[in-house]
């Protein structure tokens, strides 16, 4: 073992077939994945899955990406029978490949100290809710764990401040303010709503052998 | 045990022209190995300042939280890049250029050229760092660096294949000691899959989920293919060093390098079990990890062989202290790692804390704490200095030893706790969250005992730096000269002071 062509070439040639194996041949399946239209219950159709708008949903993931909520929330619903994310509400199904063909990253995530957000849009409906949640998560999920992102908000004590065109003024619950207090969401605050409720994984796919 | 080619291996010789030659070799790389050495150490505490304040903010969110820049989902992925790219990657390199230069056995070359590297690579990684403090970070796990860092960072190393390959080609010693495979490997490996990566997160070439196994097999192999090498390399090479007599065989180091190089690379998709893949791609990853089984016993049992009857120098040795440490980490957390790797163990353990402690069993116990033992044995020899304080060392130990150990169990036994109550839909998932808090309070304190470690660490290297140690005569031990003479150690090597 003292040909060093020898040792070069065996350690290039083992990472190589690995970038194959793992990524490159997978992603030639992945690329015939277009998405699909869906015929519905009353007859129209719509594409799955679609594109995140460039007025808020992209900024908004770009939002997620800075401030890095991938590292406690996963966007990916384990199977039936494998874990409980089923049974925990965290989706109708598992998740498959096609739902992640249009993310440039998919960010899927590997912790749980939150729960999975690969349906949050779905689960969590509300503006008001995922802004006080995130104002200070105390308000909505006593006992969290997660960090509070005030500095996504004005807050006023007192009179009902006058906020820009289009952002919701909300005063915070008198149980966790003891003076009334307003919060007006930024613009990275509503970008990251948009985003959030744009994530559902809807309608049934086929998987992936 | 094959004497006739083990022979050539790092192991004393008593040679007097040997020894010149080897306070020559030592001297070529005194600026360059100490100057990466420093500036790992510097990461280093940089390093476990954010890893405390991560470690508190998750039991108690309201630390420092009216900063954005030091909210968790930052500095959390901060810490994870200053220690890998600063500290591990830092450190690693100083010992490679070492031991690629004493079993080469010339001068270490281009001596300006890699202090400049080190420059070079200190700037990127600050640049980085700050870029995933103000909000930069992409959020692709071990892969936070913008491209346009990562891109430049990883080809520094087109310097350093060239450097290795023409020490390899110049060498004076014929034969290749397993230490210079691993280390030569490590050289391609790296680069090749942090461009390889970065190229296929950021541009269109791979679409959807593909972007997720390519991090995968980026992010599993910078352990596998970056740090375990020199981490292994150090271990393969001090470890008869410092026993004086030769790694027990040839033939199982040629088989542990090969099957590590063959199925290390395979096993980055057990982190996306249960994961949106087609299937095949996922049993490919636990097939992988099980294979790993072979390079890990190999390793383990040409270490243990080269180490049984002398398992009393760990009293002595501070090297060999921190280095078996590791070697033993090694073998556990592979074995942990292989486990995980199997579907019904994955179910429970996968996004919990369980996996951030196998993280850490396999970055810290195996590869840190075997920095720690490699530096304690290169640096006085370059420096000429010893180190000021055997009690200083000692506290450095069992904080790291204790702190990591305790690390390690908390986390592991919460976060398959952990994993089970998430496999229960009974069980809200707020209460599992109020449940884990004791388990993530013993992490800080874990991670308080490991930071004192660092500072004790740090303040030797400073000493050591600023030449305040005595002059080098014999090294400093954990006993005194007469109780290491008793353990019949007098005749090793690794006490017999500088140019040996």
């Amino acid at each position: 073992m003292n040909r060093i062509p020898l040792i070069m070439g065996g350690v290039l040639a083992t990472v190589i077939a690995s970038l194959f194996g793992l990524v490159l041949i997978p992603n030639m399946q992945f690329k015939e994945m277009q998405p699909k239209e869906i015929v519905q219950a009353d007859g129209s159709t719509v594409m799955y899955p679609v594109e995140l708008d460039d007025f808020r949903e992209a900024p908004g993931k770009e939002v997620y990406r800075a401030m890095g909520c991938v590292y406690c929330h996963s966007q990916q619903v384990r199977p039936e029978g494998f874990g409980a994310d089923i049974d925990r509400g965290w989706g109708q199904r598992r998740s498959v490949p096609r739902d992640y063909v249009l993310q440039d990253p998919p960010l899927l995530g590997t912790m749980r100290t939150g729960p999975d957000l690969a349906n949050i849009g779905v689960r969590q409906p509300s503006d008001e809710w995922h802004l006080l949640h995130l104002y200070d998560p105390q308000i909505t999920s006593p006992g969290s764990v997660m960090p509070p992102f005030t500095f996504l908000f004005e807050t006023t004590v007192g009179d009902r401040p006058q906020p820009p065109l289009g952002s919701p003024v909300i005063e915070l619950p008198t149980t966790y303010a003891s003076e009334t207090t307003w919060i007006v969401p930024d613009q990275r605050a509503l970008s990251l709503v948009a985003y959030l409720k744009s994530l559902a994984q809807s309608f049934e796919m086929e998987e992936v052998q | 045990m094959n004497n006739e080619v083990s022979a050539t291996g790092p192991q004393h010789s008593f040679d007097a022209m040997d020894v010149g030659i080897r306070g020559i070799i030592d001297r070529s790389c005194r600026e360059v190995v100490l100057f990466w050495y420093a500036s790992s150490v510097v990461w280093l505490m940089f390093g476990s300042a954010l890893a405390l304040i991560a470690s508190v903010k998750m039991h108690t969110p309201g630390f420092l939280a009216d900063s954005e820049w030091l909210t968790f989902g930052r500095v959390r992925p901060a810490h994870l890049n200053t220690m890998i790219y600063g500290w591990a990657s830092m450190s690693g390199m100083g010992t490679l250029l070492w031991l690629m230069a004493r079993l080469c056995k010339i001068r270490l070359p281009w001596r300006e050229g890699l202090i400049l590297a080190a420059f070079y690579w200190n700037a990127m990684v600050a640049i980085g760092t700050w870029q995933i403090l103000s909000g930069k970070g992409t959020s692709i796990e071990w892969i936070e660096f913008p491209w346009w860092i990562s891109i430049p960072l990883g080809a520094t190393f087109a310097v350093l294949i060239a450097l290795t390959i023409k020490m390899l080609r110049e060498r004076r010693e014929k034969h290749l000691y397993v230490s210079q495979w691993y280390l030569f490997g490590s050289t391609i490996w790296f680069p090749f899959l942090y461009i390889g990566a970065t190229v296929l997160i950021h541009s269109p070439v791979a679409i959807g989920v593909a972007k997720g196994t390519a991090n995968w097999w980026f992010a599993h192999n910078v352990l596998g293919l970056w740090l375990t090498p020199i981490g292994l390399a150090s271990a393969y090479y001090f470890i008869p060093k410092v026993l004086g007599r030769p790694i027990h065989s040839y033939y199982l180091s040629i088989i542990g390098f090969w099957t590590l190089a063959l199925f290390y690379n395979w096993a980055g998709t057990h982190h996306l079990i249960g994961g949106p893949l087609p299937a095949w791609l996922v049993t490919v990853g636990t097939v992988g990890s099980m294979m790993m089984f072979v390079p890990v016993i190999t390793v383990a049992v040409n270490h243990h062989l080269t180490m049984v009857g002398h398992f009393s120098k760990l009293r002595v040795s501070p090297t060999l202290r921190f280095i078996v440490f590791g070697a033993m980490s090694y073998t556990v957390v592979s074995v942990q790692g292989s486990l995980q790797a199997l579907r019904t163990i994955n179910e429970t353990s996968h996004f919990t804390h369980y996996t951030i402690a196998h993280a850490h069993l396999g970055v810290y116990s195996f590869f840190t704490m075997i920095s720690f033992g490699s530096m304690y044995y290169i640096m006085p020899r370059l420096v000429k200095r010893e180190w000021i304080s055997s009690r200083l060392i000692k506290v450095h130990f069992w904080c790291c030893s204790i702190g990591i150990l305790m690390y390690w169990v908390g986390l592991t036994v919460g976060g398959w706790l952990q994993g089970m109550w998430m496999n229960n839909p009974d069980i809200p998932f707020m209460e599992i969250v109020g449940r884990m808090l004791p388990y993530l309070w013993s992490r800080s304190v874990a991670g308080t005992l490991m930071t004192i470690g660092h500072v004790s660490f740090g303040i030797l290297v400073w000493k050591m730096l600023r030449r305040e140690g005595e002059w080098l005569v014999e090294p400093t031990l954990f006993v005194s000269r007469k109780e290491a003479a008793e353990a019949s150690f007098a005749q090793s090597p690794a006490l017999a002071g500088a140019n040996e």
